[in-house]
């Protein structure tokens, strides 16, 4: 039996399920338990699971995810929240020092099973320290696992199987996503870690996507079908490890990529993506891989500036036409 | 007048406040942390041990009080100069010499050096590179210590240059408001590599920063394991009562520069003369000898076996592989297939 419910309730009931199954899951944060959450993810958990579990923090980044590390070195699954993850870079000492080199610094014998989660991304006119997209940030960093979600349905099948991870991961998730609605079953579910999913299939072209950048690229899917063109559209889910399996099968039948995706071009996502396939699909392009990224600038605040800086269909448009070489 | 002096005699005689145990022990762990250390130094000017090397030469006695004053099950998260520590502790010589070696014998398998030992079967949690980075996460492990309810606490070491880092005051605002088991050490040996610590704050006297949390908070002096011993018991009492967190202060002294590259030319030789002078291996000597805690034998015959006991170490440690390359590969994810990009 499946219901319709809303990207935010898709996440507190992963959090929440996981934490009536595992009494060493606990949630941590600034206002997530008696405010209930920045953006109300985390509603009603303090009720049910009480302040030991759901643990309001003062505001200070890098200590809470600190004492997030220390508790996931010994013994307990923390879910530490951040409200964006534009304040973690407080914290990324905590996430790139310690959480990804715990298991490496002793040899396998203290492991840090810990999810950092919070919104990524741009979320309207927020200006240049509101608005950055960390996705290939983290994704850098070998001992880290990196999701970022854009479907109810993904989110919480993916947050139960982060916090059962043995591994740290960085959960990346939008403010202009949680009200999104999908269909979402009622019995129990996993999404693996890792894995790519075909959200649209298509013959023409290959867009790839993640986040709420999947929704500029399905956006421009429909349009160019109206056109006759006929995209393919693979949302990835998970950035690292990056599925570059299931987008090389995609441009093996298409032979054009186009990556849409909101990191800065510079050794983004997009770069990481366009490496892999021209290096195991490349007697199979036809064009030279494009892709579609935020401007390689910060971004101001007025909407003028939003407008221009943010990818949007048309822009996707535009790059699907150069790749197929057909005029604009 | 003679009813004092009779009342100080049958308090000495009826029970010492050290039993001849910990003094022996005492001895024996701040001798085989000095000749580990003067065997670290030897090797490392043969380029037998590689990257960084801080020795813990001069700051013995925190060690002997820490390993006396404390149970086992209790945790330890300290910095990078951790040879000592983890030495009291009771890893072995074999596998930290090893570790420095970069041996696949070592106590991380050649993954960590001088900076990180680690081990849970000592709970150890180790060696931190980044200074102050451990505060907050000894913070988590005492919250993970109350989350289960044990009685045990975490020990949060860290030097005076951290001290002046901002994660220690998340770190200690979060741990008093939730009153977490944890005893953050502060081992002020003086100087944050070349930079004194009045040339760093206004506020020379560290132990005082606790005080802005309400955290109770003192100066101890870390020259001596009775004094660090004393202290040490009485903030663990503190905190296993549920108290929340205590800070100590041990005021302390490295004879060696910050690391094997640093001449020390930031400060004087009287300086370090009058600390050589209180050195906490002589006086515990000293006093075990004079005041008839144990033989001169019996202290011979520590020496002895301290001295094979590194020498063997050395030659553990020479004898033994490094690891293979291949294992790189290993110990980044817990998953055994993550897919690394090899190419």
């Amino acid at each position: 039996m499946s219901r319709i419910i809303t990207l935010r309730d898709a996440l507190r009931e992963a959090m929440s399920e996981e934490m009536r199954r595992d009494e060493t899951v606990f949630l941590m944060g600034e206002e997530v338990a008696e405010y209930n959450g920045a953006y109300k993810v985390s509603k009603g958990m303090l009720d049910e699971f009480g302040p030991k579990r759901v643990i309001d923090t003062p505001i200070a980044e890098l200590g809470f995810a600190g004492i997030g590390v220390g508790a996931a070195i010994n013994g307990l699954r923390p879910i530490v929240e951040f409200m964006t993850w534009n304040f973690a870079v407080l914290a990324f000492d905590q996430i790139v020092n310690n959480a990804a080199k715990t298991l490496a610094q002793s040899a396998g014998e203290y492991k840090c099973p810990i999810v950092f989660r919070g919104p990524s991304g741009s979320a309207g006119q927020l200006a240049q320290q509101h608005s950055q997209t960390f996705e290939s940030w983290m994704a850098n960093v070998p001992g880290l696992k990196v999701i970022s979600i854009i479907d109810p349905y993904d989110s919480k099948g993916l947050m139960k199987s982060a916090i059962r991870d043995d591994d740290p991961v960085c959960f990346m998730e939008s403010e202009i996503s949680y009200g999104i609605k999908g269909e979402v079953p009622e019995e129990e579910y996993l999404v693996p870690i890792g894995k790519a999913k075909v959200k649209r299939e298509g013959t023409d072209v290959t867009l790839v996507s993640y986040n709420k950048m999947m929704l500029v690229a399905m956006s421009a899917a429909e349009e160019l079908a109206k056109e006759g063109i006929s995209a393919e559209v693979i949302d990835l889910r998970t950035i690292r490890p990056l599925d570059h399996e299931t987008i090389v099968e995609s441009v093996k039948k298409t032979n054009r990529l186009v990556v849409v995706d909101e990191c800065w071009p510079f050794a983004g996502v997009s770069a990481e993506i366009a490496y892999e396939i021209q290096k195991y699909a490349f007697d199979y392009l036809d064009a030279p891989v494009t892709r579609v990224n935020s401007a390689d600038t910060s971004l101001h605040y007025a909407p003028t500036f939003v407008e221009e800086f943010l990818p949007n269909p048309t822009k996707v448009i535009k790059a699907v036409k150069e790749v197929l070489y057909v005029g604009a | 007048m003679s009813t004092v002096t009779a009342k100080k005699r049958s308090t000495k005689k009826s029970t010492p406040e050290f039993s001849k145990d910990t003094y022996l022990n005492w001895y024996e762990v701040m001798l085989r942390i000095r000749k580990f250390e003067e065997a670290s130094l030897k090797a490392y000017s043969q380029q037998k041990i590689r990257g960084f090397l801080h020795v813990y030469i001069g700051q013995e006695a925190i060690a002997a009080g820490l390993v006396s004053a404390l149970r086992k099950e209790d945790k330890i998260a300290t910095a990078y100069r951790q040879h000592g520590i983890a030495l009291s502790r009771g890893i072995s010589s074999d596998k930290c010499m090893a570790e420095l070696f970069g041996k696949v014998t070592g106590v991380v398998k050649g993954k960590g050096g001088s900076m990180h030992f680690s081990s849970k079967e000592h709970n150890y949690i180790g060696g931190n590179g980044i200074v102050g980075a451990q505060i907050p996460i000894g913070t988590g492990v005492a919250l993970a210590e109350q989350y289960k309810g044990t009685d045990n606490l975490c020990v949060t070491m860290f030097g005076d240059g951290a001290a002046r880092q901002g994660a220690l005051h998340e770190a200690f605002n979060m741990a008093m408001t939730w009153k977490l088991p944890v005893l953050y050490i502060c081992e002020n040996n003086k100087y944050a590599m070349g930079t004194s610590v009045e040339r760093t704050s206004n506020v020379e006297d560290i132990h005082k920063l606790g005080l802005g949390y309400d955290m109770p908070s003192e100066a101890v002096d870390g020259m001596s394991p009775e004094s660090v011993h004393r202290a040490l018991a009485k903030a663990a009492e503190h905190i296993r009562a549920g108290k929340g967190p205590y800070f100590l202060e041990i005021k302390t002294y490295r004879y060696r520069g910050h690391s094997v590259s640093d001449p020390g030319t930031y400060r004087t030789k009287d300086e370090l003369n009058d600390y050589k002078d209180r050195d906490p291996i002589k006086e515990t000597e000293e006093k075990i000898i004079s005041e008839g805690i144990a033989t001169q034998k019996e202290i011979d015959n520590i020496k002895e076996a301290i001295k094979a006991e590194i020498a063997a170490a050395v030659i553990f440690a020479e004898n033994s592989d490094y690891p293979l390359g291949s294992e790189l590969y290993d110990h980044n994810y817990v998953q055994k297939d993550y897919p690394f990009i090899m190419d």
